[in-house]
C-alpha cells in the first residue's frame, strides 16, 4: 500500500511569489525574512522524499460557480494547468501544467464515494492559486504529479467543520489503502483569520491576532476537541469575512490525526494576515 | 433582491480583460449592455438555452453603475468578487497597497454582522 510521506498544512498568500522574486526598491522589507521560512518549509516536503501530492484547496470563483458549485470536488485529468488571468493581473503569478495522478483520483472517488461522501469530480480542471501557491512555497520544479481536491470554504451553504475534518481523516485512509508502492504527501492550504472586501482588510496584522494564536496552538498540538469545540460556521464570520477557509486548516488536522503534535511549526505576521506552516510525519522525523 | 446576480456580474466581467476596461471607463453602459446581453446567458449551456428571469433591481443596478463598492457589500455581493474587480480597475491610480487600505476606510462604519452573501 502507499505511504503518507508527509502531512503539511499552510496557509496560501498570492503574493508569496512577487515578494519573493522583487529585487531592489521593489523588494519588500520583510521578503528575506519570508523566504527563509519558505525554504525550512519547503525543506520538509523534499526530506519526505514524495511521489505524488494530494493537494487541497478552494477554487476562488475561477472555474467552479454559483450556477453549479460543487461542496468536495476531486480533480481526475491526465494534467491539470494552472492559473488565470485575474491572478496573473493581480498577483504576478505564472501559468504552468501540472501532471495528474489519475489511478489515485479514481481510488479516492470511488472508495470516497463507499465512504458517504458524495463527492463531485471533474475531468478538466484549471487549478488556481490555493493549489499554485503551495507548489511555488513547497515543490517550485512542479515535477510531482498531483491530485487536487477543492472543497467549498467560498459560498454559502457550506459543510459543518466537522465534515472537514471528517474529509481530512477519509483522505489519510484512502491515501493508505490505495495499492501502490508510492509515497504521497498530503498538502493542504487555507487560511487563518483574514478579511477580504471588508473594512477589517488590509490590516497592519491578521484581522483577528487572538484567533490566530489560538489556532496555531490548535493546529500544532492537533487539538480537533478544543478546535471543533469553539469553530462554528456562524462562529468564523467574527475573526474576519474570508475566515471559512479555516475549515482547509481542519480537515488538514484530521488527515494529520487527533491529539498528533506537528513535527514542524512556523509562522510569519505579515500584514493583512499571518502566514502558518505545519508538517507532520506519520512515519517519524527523516534522518 | 438578486445577489446571484450581482455576483454573476461581477464574476464575468472580472474574468475578461476587455469588459473590465468597458466597466472601468464606461460603468453605465457597460452594465445596460451586460443586463440586456449576458444577465441571462447561462455560463456552461450555448447561447441559445438562456434563463428568462434574471434581472436587476434599480437598487442594484444603481450600485454597479456608480462603482459604489460600499453600497455593493451592503447588498451582499460577494465580497472577494467585489474587491478583485476593483482592485484591477482602480489600484492602477495609486501607490502600494493605497487602494486597499482606501476601500477599508469608506466601510468602517460597517458592523458586525456583515449583511448575508448567501445566494
Amino acid at each position: 500500500m502507499a505511504t503518507v510521506a508527509a502531512v503539511i498544512a499552510s496557509t496560501h498568500h498570492p503574493f508569496y511569489y512577487r515578494a519573493s522574486t522583487s529585487v531592489g526598491p521593489d523588494r519588500p522589507p520583510f521578503a528575506d525574512e519570508w523566504v527563509a521560512k519558505v525554504e525550512a518549509f519547503r525543506d520538509t516536503l523534499t526530506r519526505a522524499r514524495p511521489d505524488v501530492l494530494v493537494m487541497v484547496g478552494s477554487d476562488h470563483f475561477h472555474q467552479l460557480w454559483l450556477d453549479n458549485m460543487p461542496q468536495f470536488l476531486v480533480g481526475k485529468a491526465p494534467f491539470f494547468d494552472a492559473n488565470f488571468y485575474n491572478e496573473e493581473r493581480e498577483f504576478g503569478l505564472p501559468r504552468f501544467t501540472l501532471r495528474g495522478q489519475e489511478d489515485l483520483a479514481a481510488h479516492i472517488l470511488r472508495n470516497g464515494l463507499d465512504k458517504n461522501f458524495d463527492l463531485a469530480f471533474s475531468n478538466e480542471l484549471r487549478v488556481d492559486h490555493s493549489i499554485t501557491c503551495p507548489i511555488i512555497t513547497l515543490r517550485p520544479e512542479a515535477d510531482l504529479p498531483i491530485v487536487p481536491i477543492y472543497t467549498n470554504i467560498f459560498a454559502p451553504p457550506m459543510p459543518q467543520p466537522h465534515r472537514f475534518v471528517e474529509l481530512g481523516r477519509a483522505i489519510r485512509e484512502l491515501v493508505e489503502s490505495w495499492p501502490s508502492d508510492l509515497r504521497v504527501a498530503i498538502i493542504g492550504t487555507g487560511h487563518l483569520s483574514l478579511e477580504l472586501g471588508g473594512p477589517r482588510q488590509f490590516g497592519p496584522h491578521g484581522p483577528d491576532p487572538e484567533f490566530d494564536r489560538k489556532a496555531v496552538e490548535w493546529i500544532a498540538t492537533g487539538n480537533l476537541d478544543g478546535c471543533l469545540r469553539e469553530v462554528t460556521l456562524d462562529s468564523l464570520h467574527s475573526p474576519g469575512n474570508a475566515t471559512h477557509g479555516f475549515m482547509d486548516f481542519m480537515l488538514m488536522m484530521g488527515a494529520a490525526g487527533d491529539g498528533k503534535v506537528a513535527d514542524h511549526v512556523d509562522s510569519l505576521d505579515l500584514f493583512h494576515t499571518m502566514e502558518a506552516y505545519f508538517t507532520w510525519y506519520p512515519e517519524g522525523v527523516p534522518a | 433582491m438578486s445577489r446571484y446576480l450581482l455576483d454573476k456580474f461581477l464574476f464575468t466581467v472580472d474574468r475578461d480583460a476587455a469588459l473590465v476596461e468597458r466597466y472601468r471607463t464606461e460603468p453605465v453602459a457597460l452594465v445596460a449592455w451586460w443586463e440586456a446581453q449576458l444577465a441571462n446567458k447561462i455560463l456552461n449551456c450555448t447561447d441559445r438555452e438562456r434563463s428568462s428571469w434574471l434581472a436587476l433591481t434599480e437598487v442594484e443596478r444603481a450600485a454597479l453603475q456608480s462603482h459604489d463598492h460600499v453600497k455593493l457589500f451592503e447588498l451582499g455581493a460577494h465580497p472577494f468578487l467585489t474587491l478583485t474587480l476593483f482592485i484591477a480597475m482602480f489600484e492602477r491610480d495609486h501607490g502600494p497597497l493605497e487602494y486597499q487600505r482606501a476601500y477599508a476606510r469608506a466601510m468602517e462604519h460597517l458592523q458586525l454582522p456583515y449583511p448575508d452573501i448567501s445566494t
